[in-house]
């Protein structure tokens, strides 16, 4: 057996887990464990305690709360992509799910879970923070909310405190007429970690002129960012304007050099994404054939 | 710890450590190994099983945690003693596999894309086996073994339209009777084709 010994409870309820967390500093929660079990098999984590909230039914589901889609912390990745809801009021996450893990993780892996460990990499995070989400707390003081740019910090680091519980994800539901969506990514296999990804969403007009836009970049720093496009506002899917718009936004971004790409490879990459994947946005918002497609360095 | 696991439709209860993945338990507790055991970290695909009909790894679920599921391993594919099953048959029809360490999860994660998706196209197959790795086959025969099981259940039993062109269709190949026996059996890729491609 490779992971250290712990013990493994089953709360009944989100209170008892959290008073469960709250009570033990060397516990941890577990949902689908398809990033903590490697960590555990690696012995990187050795927690005391395993609170398994997999099965609690106040955390799974997905709901339609006013303006937002909600989706319960342990819902799994699967079943959203599954979603008709989420087809048709979140089409930027339906877009993205497929590039998150691989098939017999996303069977297990959780869209809370994704959100919590907060790799800089990671698909759902970028489209939460693109997306300008809300994430749900629960703690044994009550529950808070918190949008999604307040709570990634840094690599694997969220604002996250010991005894708080993620219950879920409140993506807001642009209304407006004419909304499309575009997502690109470069990884080195299918389905691995990417070294950059893009997700944008554009609202246009009756006449085919943006009037909103939002571009989320990931795996270029040390979380995902969105970046301010308002340039774009007014602008129609043609533009010339557009790649300089994605450019010039792009400047905030503190690329990082790894193993598999350089800060400068990342940066450019991150430009070029970027400009495609508002391109396929404006595009879709118009109703045209739109290729989405991912690219394997 | 107790754990209660029905794996390929039999319930059995073992005692468990908290810290004993399901892979290990259906290995060393059940007896089951054809689940392998690779990487164990959830990189591999090796150790995939099914729950509730869907792929999983194994290796990133506790035994103490896949109560209450339908668990199939490799050995639940067969439908009977000494029989294959569709998928697996084409897997040795196409030689999808040499050493055949990541056969197992390759065949279930194959399974269940063909129940979903029937008619599956070249890059459904290959983003469905994506997180599986095989270091012998270049997989491109592994490709071929699950298109090729994918026809094979298309064709199997379909219905036909009896007052259409298929009316006098016959169910069985009247010249099987003849060129079966004569020729010896026929391998199974051949038998989908008329008097199995022989003239």
């Amino acid at each position: 057996m490779k992971p250290a010994p712990f013990d493994y409870v089953r709360p009944d309820s989100v209170a008892h887990a959290c008073e469960l967390l709250a009570a033990d500093e060397d516990a941890r929660l577990i949902a689908g464990g398809q990033t903590l079990v490697p960590m555990l098999a690696m012995r990187l984590a050795r927690p005391a305690v395993l609170i398994d909230i997999y099965r609690l039914p106040e955390l799974s589901g997905i709901r339609l709360e006013g303006d937002a889609l909600v989706i319960g912390a342990t819902t799994r990745q699967m079943h959203a992509e599954r979603s008709k809801q989420v087809a048709d009021s979140l089409p930027l996450l339906a877009r993205a799910l497929p590039w998150v893990g691989h098939l017999p993780t996303r069977t297990r892996g959780t869209v809370g879970g994704s959100v919590a460990n907060a790799d800089p990499s990671a698909e759902i995070p970028l489209v939460a923070v693109t997306l300008g989400a809300q994430i749900d707390i629960t703690n044994p003081d009550g529950a808070s909310s918190m949008p999604a740019d307040d709570f990634f910090i840094g690599p694997m680091l969220t604002s996250v405190m010991p005894g708080d519980c993620v219950t879920a994800v409140r993506f807001p539901i642009w209304q407006q007429a004419h909304v499309g969506t575009g997502f690109h990514e470069v990884s080195a296999r299918k389905s691995d970690f990417a070294f950059v990804a893009a997700a944008a969403q554009v609202a246009l007009d009756d006449d085919g002129r943006c009037i909103a836009a939002a571009l989320g970049i990931g795996g270029v720093g040390d979380r995902a960012i969105r970046l301010d496009v308002d340039g774009l506002i007014g602008e129609r899917a043609d533009s010339a304007k557009l790649r300089d718009i994605v450019a010039a936004a792009t400047t905030v971004l503190e690329p990082t050099s790894d193993l598999h790409a350089t800060a400068d490879y990342r940066m450019r990459v991150a430009v070029t994404l970027g400009t495609r994947a508002l391109q396929d946005a404006m595009a879709d918002a118009r109703g045209d054939a739109r290729p989405n497609s991912g690219h394997h360095a | 710890m107790k754990a209660t696991l029905k794996v390929n439709g039999r319930t059995t209860t073992i005692d468990v450590e908290p810290r004993k993945t399901l892979l290990d338990a259906l290995r060393d507790d059940l007896g089951l190994v054809g689940s392998h055991a690779g990487c164990e970290h959830g990189v591999c695909g090796a150790c995939t099983v099914l729950l509730d009909g869907d792929p999983v790894r194994s290796c990133l679920i506790f035994a103490v945690q896949a109560d209450g599921y339908e668990i199939t391993t490799i050995e639940g594919l067969a439908p009977a003693p000494g029989e294959l099953s569709v998928v697996q048959d084409a897997f040795c029809e196409t030689h999808g596999l040499q050493c055949g360490y990541c056969t197992p999860g390759m065949i279930l994660t194959g399974h269940a894309l063909l129940q979903r998706n029937p008619d599956p196209s070249r890059d459904d197959i290959v983003d469905a086996i994506s997180g599986n790795i095989c270091r012998c086959t270049g997989y491109g025969q592994i490709v071929e073994a699950i298109e090729f099981a994918a026809d094979r259940l298309r064709k199997a039993n379909a219905p036909r339209d009896l007052t259409g062109s298929d009316a006098n269709q016959p169910h069985v190949d009247p010249a099987a009777a003849t060129d079966a026996p004569q020729q010896g059996v026929l391998e199974a890729a051949e038998a989908d084709t008329p008097h199995g491609g022989r003239s």
